[in-house]
């Protein structure tokens, strides 16, 4: 209860500043130094390529994490007073792992990339930054995917165990489930693979 | 998503660990196997090859239904104990709730047991392990409730529940068990309000259940103070406010004064006018109680759908409560071979 009004205080205030700033910039005459152009173009490709990296690895560790943890205990518990569950509930450790795997495979495709380059001629600037766009794209594709990948197939191997515990013969039909969860986390790292595809940072 | 995202951090082993006792609950292939058993011998031999094993192997030959019950009485507790010892908050408020109702009974207990003149060293054995706590055997010492909050009560967790019953009165014989009544009104409330605050599926099945209690409770104690001396004021202040015949249900109780004008304000309730229906006061049908008994393990029964929820260890213990006296039901008519009501036990699951 305290949590969330102190949190909506902040947010409040957080709109309100935002707002008491722009109103600011807009009636002294000074609206064209809000420019989000010079923003981006200040930014160096560079760093958005190795953010990309980063939300690539970083995000899918958290979803496999999550996963893990979820299943893991699970299988623990459940582990106690039913012990033959406890070798083929793996199979579900080993598809929250794969979710990782892939967040760790793109983050390698992404970082090969990455070479420097020379030039200032601006239409070729141009094509570096798309380059780092792509690979910015490329990154939090893969890495929101896998997140969400491996917080469902957790939650699912979760229930596989506990279900298995009571009745030996659910297992294979929550596995399936299971299967159709992993897909999801496939999807973004093809797209992803798609999105970094041609894209050049050296000269 | 707070909830399914993050509760098998703190949560997840003692939720496991709890359904895996759950599985080891009676089936009914088990219950028919006991319910031939010709002595308390083939009993102890059926309840071997259940999860129980071998917990009756430490007593001698002549079975009594007493030692059976002491028996079932411990491995309850120890699982339990087990539950509580490996738990995180919030769960182990939770389960430290659940204890607040053994604490009660042991305390009403404990000064019937005085006011007839029992020694302290007989009643503690029989007080119930879940409910007990350091000041438990000094209950004996006081006269009045003033004196018995002032003195042993207002440290435990069971302060709070007293403000309403500390009155100059002595403690009687009625008096002690209108105590109990306002004492378990007080928890009841307390704990919907701790379950509705934890929020979330662990509220929605929790607040259920324990709406079903406080009707219950409501329902029992209007049958049960019919011919009793309590007036309808005094009945009306007994009951718990946290369920679902509140304000009407409970003003329309109060005005009640013989079973069938119960039977009338239940009628208004579809539950309730199910279960009224379906009982009756005579020797062949069932009773009320029973009737409420079957309606309990089917809401505790339902708690186990639901994944990452508190719910489930309440449920747990009290289908294993249950299945204690179904136990001991089959084992008194074994033991008393009067044999015609031996199926008349609740079955937990089909």
């Amino acid at each position: 209860m305290n949590t969330s009004y102190l949190s909506k205080s902040a947010l409040g205030a957080g709109v309100g500043l935002f707002i008491y700033a722009g109103l600011t910039y807009m009636l002294t005459n000074n609206g064209f130094r809000f420019d989000i152009g010079w923003f981006l173009l200040s930014i160096s490709p560079y760093q958005w390529a190795l953010i990309g990296i980063a939300l690539a690895v970083s995000l899918s560790v958290l979803g496999a994490a999550l996963g893990i943890f979820a299943t893991g205990v699970s299988i623990l518990g459940g582990g106690v007073k039913a012990p033959r569950i406890r070798t083929k509930n793996l199979i579900s450790i080993i598809m929250c792992e794969a979710v990782a795997i892939y967040g760790l495979i793109m983050g390698i495709v992404i970082s090969g990339s990455i070479t420097s380059f020379m030039t200032t001629k601006p239409e070729e600037l141009a094509l570096k930054y798309r380059a780092g766009y792509k690979l910015f794209g490329a990154g939090l594709t893969v890495g929101l995917c896998n997140l969400f990948c491996g917080v469902c197939v957790g939650l699912v191997g979760s229930g596989a165990a506990l279900a298995d515990a009571q009745n030996s013969s659910l297992f294979v039909r929550i596995l399936i489930i299971e299967i159709f969860a992993s897909a999801i986390g496939l999807f973004g790292l093809i797209v992803s693979i798609l999105q970094s595809n041609g894209a050049n940072l050296s000269d | 998503m707070k909830d399914d995202l993050f509760f098998n951090l703190d949560h997840g082993y003692a939720e496991g660990l709890c359904r895996g006792f759950k599985s080891g609950i009676l089936k009914p292939a088990d219950y028919h196997n006991l319910v031939q058993c010709e002595t308390l011998e083939d009993l102890r031999l059926h309840l071997q090859s259940t999860d129980y094993g071998n917990f009756l192997a430490n007593d001698a030959s002549p079975l009594t239904v007493n030692v059976i019950d002491d028996r079932l009485r411990e491995k309850l507790v120890q699982e339990f104990q087990h539950l509580r010892n490996i738990s995180y908050e919030p769960l182990s408020t939770f389960l430290d709730y659940i204890t607040y109702a053994y604490m009660i009974d042991n305390i009403v207990l404990l000064i019937t047991g005085t006011l007839h003149q029992r020694a302290v060293g007989d009643l503690l054995p029989r007080c119930h392990p879940l409910g007990s706590f350091e000041q438990l055997g000094a209950i004996t010492i006081a006269d009045t409730p003033a004196q018995l909050y002032n003195a042993v009560l207002v440290d435990t967790p069971l302060a709070n529940y007293f403000i309403d019953c500390i009155s100059e009165h002595d403690l009687d014989e009625l008096n002690v068990e209108i105590i109990r009544s306002t004492l378990h009104k007080a928890y009841l409330e307390d704990f919907h309000k701790f379950c509705k605050q934890l929020g979330g599926v662990t509220a929605e099945v929790m607040c259920e259940i324990l709406a079903f209690e406080a009707d219950r409770r409501a329902f029992m104690i209007t049958i049960n103070s019919f011919d009793t001396g309590l007036t309808q004021d005094e009945r009306f202040k007994l009951y718990p406010r946290c369920g679902s015949l509140n304000p009407d249900g409970l003003q329309e109780l109060r005005r009640t004064d013989n079973y069938e004008a119960v039977k009338d304000v239940a009628a208004r309730y579809p539950i309730y006018r199910a279960l009224f229906e379906g009982a009756g006061t005579s020797t062949g049908e069932k009773t009320i109680e029973d009737k409420f008994f079957e309606r309990e393990v089917e809401l505790n029964r339902n708690a186990f759908l639901r994944q990452f929820h508190f719910g489930i260890f309440y449920a747990y213990l009290k289908l294993k409560e249950q299945e204690s006296r179904n136990i001991i039901w089959i084992a008194e008519c074994i033991a008393q071979k009067h044999r015609a009501r031996i199926d008349n036990y609740i079955p937990i699951f089909h």
